[in-house]
C-alpha cells in the first residue's frame, strides 16, 4: 500500500537502503546518462587532478539516494521535486567490493495540497556526501 | 579570470526535440539498479495512472546535461570545463516524464557569483513537450574552480 497524506506523520522514518557502487557501476551510468567525465572511469586522471580516486557521478548518488523516496510512495510519479548539493565525493575504489552508500529518510515536514517534504541522509564511510537533500512527494 | 555577472539571465535557443523511448528508460533504470515496473512495464505504469512507462525522478538529467552544452560551450563565459564541478541539483516536476514524449530544454543562465576564488553558475532548464507543455524544470549550480 502506497502511503497516504493522513496516514503520515513529521518524523515518519522511511526504510533505510543501502548500495554498493562499483566500477562497471560507473560505467554502466556513464553510458546510460551520457556523462563521460573521466573523473568517473579514469583513476590516472582522477589523482591527477588531486581526486583520491575515481569518484562517483554525483547524479548517480542522487539518483540512488532518491530509491528511498520512489520505493516508499510506490509510484515514483509522486515525487514531485528533489534537490540536493554535492558536498563530497563518493570514492569508488578498484576493487570487487566498491564503496556502500547507506541512505535514510525522514518526513520533515507536511506540506499544502497532500504533498509532504521528505529530508534524506546519504552517507559514504561515516561522512554525509549531500547536502541539503530534499524531495518533496504528492501523497494526495 | 571571474566571469562576469552581467551575463545572468541570458537565454539560449531550445534545443532540438529529444524523443524518449521506452528502451532508454529501461536502460536508465537499470545503470541505477532500480527494478521499479514503472520503469519498464506499460500495464504497470497505467495501474498507477500514466499513460505510459515513465522514467526515475533524475532522468531529465540526460536531456538535460546535452543541452547546457550551449552554455559551457558560450565563447563570451569562457568556461574551462575541466575544472567544473557539480555543486547542486535540483528537478521540479509538474509530470513526469514517459516514454514517447517530443522535449525540447532552454537553457537560461540565472546567476553568476563568484566566492572565494570560485565562480558559481546556476542554470535553469525548462523541459517541455514540442506543443508547449511543461514537464520539468531542472537547476543546476555548476563550480568553476579558480586557478592555483
Amino acid at each position: 500500500m502506497a502511503p497516504g497524506y493522513d496516514d503520515v506523520e513529521v518524523g515518519h522514518e522511511l526504510p533505510a537502503q543501502a548500495f554498493t557502487i562499483r566500477r562497471g557501476d560507473l560505467v554502466r551510468y556513464a553510458g546510460a546518462s551520457g556523462d563521460f567525465n573521466v573523473i568517473h572511469w579514469n583513476q590516472r586522471v582522477a589523482t591527477a587532478v588531486g581526486l583520491p580516486d575515481v569518484i562517483a557521478h554525483g547524479m548517480f548518488t542522487m539518483a540512488l539516494a532518491a530509491r528511498v523516496v520512489t520505493d516508499w510512495a510506490q509510484d515514483p510519479g509522486r515525487v514531485v521535486e528533489y534537490g540536493v548539493r554535492f558536498t563530497r565525493p563518493v570514492p569508488v575504489p578498484d576493487d570487487d567490493d566498491g564503496a556502500l552508500l547507506e541512505v535514510t529518510g525522514t518526513v520533515a515536514a507536511k506540506l499544502d495540497d497532500g504533498r509532504v517534504r521528505v529530508d534524506l541522509t546519504a552517507t559514504h564511510a561515516g561522512a554525509k556526501v549531500l547536502g541539503r537533500a530534499q524531495a518533496v512527494v504528492d501523497l494526495a | 579570470m571571474p566571469i562576469d555577472p552581467s551575463y545572468a539571465g541570458r537565454t539560449y535557443p531550445a534545443s532540438d526535440p529529444y524523443e524518449v523511448g521506452v528502451e532508454k528508460i529501461r536502460e536508465f533504470a537499470d545503470a541505477l539498479g532500480d527494478p521499479n515496473p514503472a520503469y519498464r512495464d506499460r500495464e504497470a505504469a497505467r495501474a498507477l495512472g500514466h499513460p505510459d512507462v515513465i522514467a526515475p525522478p533524475t532522468f531529465p538529467i540526460v536531456l538535460t546535461h546535452r543541452a547546457s552544452r550551449t552554455l559551457i560551450d558560450d565563447p563570451d563565459l569562457g568556461i574551462d570545463y575541466s575544472r567544473v564541478v557539480h555543486g547542486e541539483q535540483k528537478f521540479a516536476h509538474t509530470r513526469p516524464v514517459r516514454a514517447g514524449d517530443s522535449l525540447t530544454v532552454t537553457v537560461t543562465l540565472e546567476t553568476v557569483r563568484s566566492a572565494g576564488g570560485h565562480d558559481m553558475l546556476t542554470s535553469r532548464s525548462d523541459v517541455a513537450t514540442v506543443a508547449g507543455e511543461h514537464v520539468v524544470t531542472a537547476w543546476s549550480t555548476l563550480v568553476v574552480r579558480g586557478e592555483g
